[in-house]
């Protein structure tokens, strides 16, 4: 048994390394979106908050097993043909942007009113205002629902394997179909899973006391 | 520039604004010569903190003008009422310094490092002279030793008074004073308030909401009162309180606010 699953490491390995890319690929894509739709929300001219209010309630209200189905199977039909593993990077990233954009709100919206107003009155533009005022407080309060964001990317990142994908998840199911040996495997994959999802715990507490400065 | 002097630094001009059908400016006008001390009374909801913030925008008006050294506010000019752009209206506001209420220190930045950032990132100074300045304006509000202090760790009269020190570090043409010892327990009232006193006398042009009515007294130049969004008297100190009798509003207010501080 041991030796079988000696013998499948390095597929597993395989797995894991698409696995922390696709992570990686919807956590940066996400990341960079939902900050500037998140901005668009709190900020932006009337039409422009409409637009992504209905973006983030329509994504969050989809089930990211429908998303993903709909991405692949669903957009050929009106010409957009994505590869399975693009499909699944452009649904978990749509949905994980959802997420960072309802963080971002809740961050920023967190910081009192006062603090844009005290930034104006020295003369900071708006996006003065953003990167040196509004981002270093509202940061903290951004960090830790983020950092489980990105814990559930991983997780969730799982999903791929619905694809046809083989990441760390249709590894291990590969391999217990060739040796049958489902409940050592199932437990590998779980503790790999556990351990970089802890490592971002662990990494995420580190962080929050570092931006920890005091407020009244 | 050739009657700079006589000129009104400040002009407020008409300036209405309405908060839905609450009308909160009708139609004020209000100068500030360089080198006056204004202070703004009346009762609280006459629009005395509205008309504060429109002198920099942090509040837009419905109609009139407000012009800073004949440039004007907020707006390309007062007729099409076309706002400025975000980087102009930026640098209007560094030329007008402002207090507030509740302070509104940065909680993420030292005492110094407060007075810094406008400097650094407007004014374009170099880390080192920031610094220098920001350490003449903390000596000269009586605070040169809490420099590296953060905001949280300083009393609310060390953080007024450094909310100060930002404001006049940019070097604006007019402080504005919004209520700035209202948040203030009464023992660090005075001190804050002497630094204010020491700025006038430096010349310092202000325009200040003060329910300070011992203060407003002393140290203005000139008192408006402010009354249902109107200006209902200007002038000279002891020429308002003698207009008391014949001003039923002033009246009402001034004996209201004795019986509220004995």
């Amino acid at each position: 048994m041991l030796s079988q699953i000696l013998y499948a490491l390095p597929f597993l390995a395989e797995g894991f390394a698409v696995t922390l890319w696709v992570s990686l690929l919807v956590v940066v894509l996400s990341l960079v979106a939902g900050v500037v739709l998140g901005v668009g929300l709190v900020y932006g001219p009337a039409p422009a908050r409409l637009a992504v209010r209905i973006f983030s309630d329509t994504i969050r209200g989809i089930p990211i097993l429908v998303l993903i189905f709909f991405v692949y199977y669903g957009l050929p039909a009106v010409g957009l043909h994505l590869q399975s593993f693009w499909a699944a990077v452009l649904a978990l990233t749509l949905f994980k942007t959802a997420q960072v954009v309802e963080y971002l709100r809740g961050a920023v919206g967190s910081i009192p009113k006062g603090q844009s107003e005290a930034a104006m009155a020295i003369g900071l533009t708006f996006r003065q205002r953003l990167a040196y005022v509004i981002f270093p407080q509202a940061f903290r309060r951004f960090l830790p629902p983020w950092i489980n964001g990105v814990t559930d990317a991983v997780k969730g990142s799982a999903l791929v394997s619905l694809l046809g994908i083989t990441d760390l998840m249709q590894a291990i199911n590969q391999v217990i179909g060739r040796t049958y040996e489902a409940m050592p495997l199932y437990i590998l994959g779980a503790l790999v899973y556990f351990a970089v999802n802890y490592a971002l715990s662990l990494a995420s507490r580190r962080l929050e006391q570092r931006f920890s400065f005091i407020r009244e | 520039m050739s009657d700079a002097s006589n000129a009104a630094l400040l002009d407020v001009r008409d300036v209405s604004k309405a908060f839905g059908t609450v009308e909160v400016l009708r139609a004020v006008s209000l100068e500030v010569k360089r080198g006056e001390v204004v202070t703004i009374i009346g009762p609280s909801g006459s629009g005395k903190t509205t008309l504060l913030r429109c002198v920099n925008f942090l509040e837009s008006y419905d109609s009139g003008s407000i012009r800073i050294d004949g440039k004007e506010v907020g707006y390309r000019d007062a007729g099409t009422r076309q706002r400025r752009s975000e980087r102009d209206l930026a640098a209007m506001r560094a030329e007008t310094g402002m207090v507030f209420q509740s302070f509104n220190l940065f909680p993420h930045l030292t005492a110094a490092g407060n007075i810094m950032l406008g400097l650094r990132k407007v004014r374009g100074k170099s880390e080192a002279e920031a610094r220098k300045i920001a350490e003449h304006w903390l000596g000269r509000v009586g605070l040169a030793h809490k420099a590296d202090s953060l905001p949280a760790e300083l009393s609310g009269g060390q953080q007024q008074r450094v909310g100060i020190a930002r404001a006049v570090a940019m070097e604006p043409k007019i402080l504005l004073l919004d209520e700035i010892t209202s948040a203030l327990d009464p023992e660090l009232v005075g001190e804050v308030l002497a630094v204010v006193r020491s700025l006038a006398e430096d010349g310092m042009t202000m325009l200040m909401v003060t329910h300070e009515m011992a203060f407003a007294r002393d140290a203005s130049s000139r008192i408006v009162f402010m009354a249902d969004g109107g200006v209902s008297a200007v002038g000279p100190p002891a020429e308002i309180l003698a207009t008391e009798a014949s001003n039923e509003r002033l009246r009402s207010f001034l004996a209201r606010f004795r019986a509220s501080h004995f």
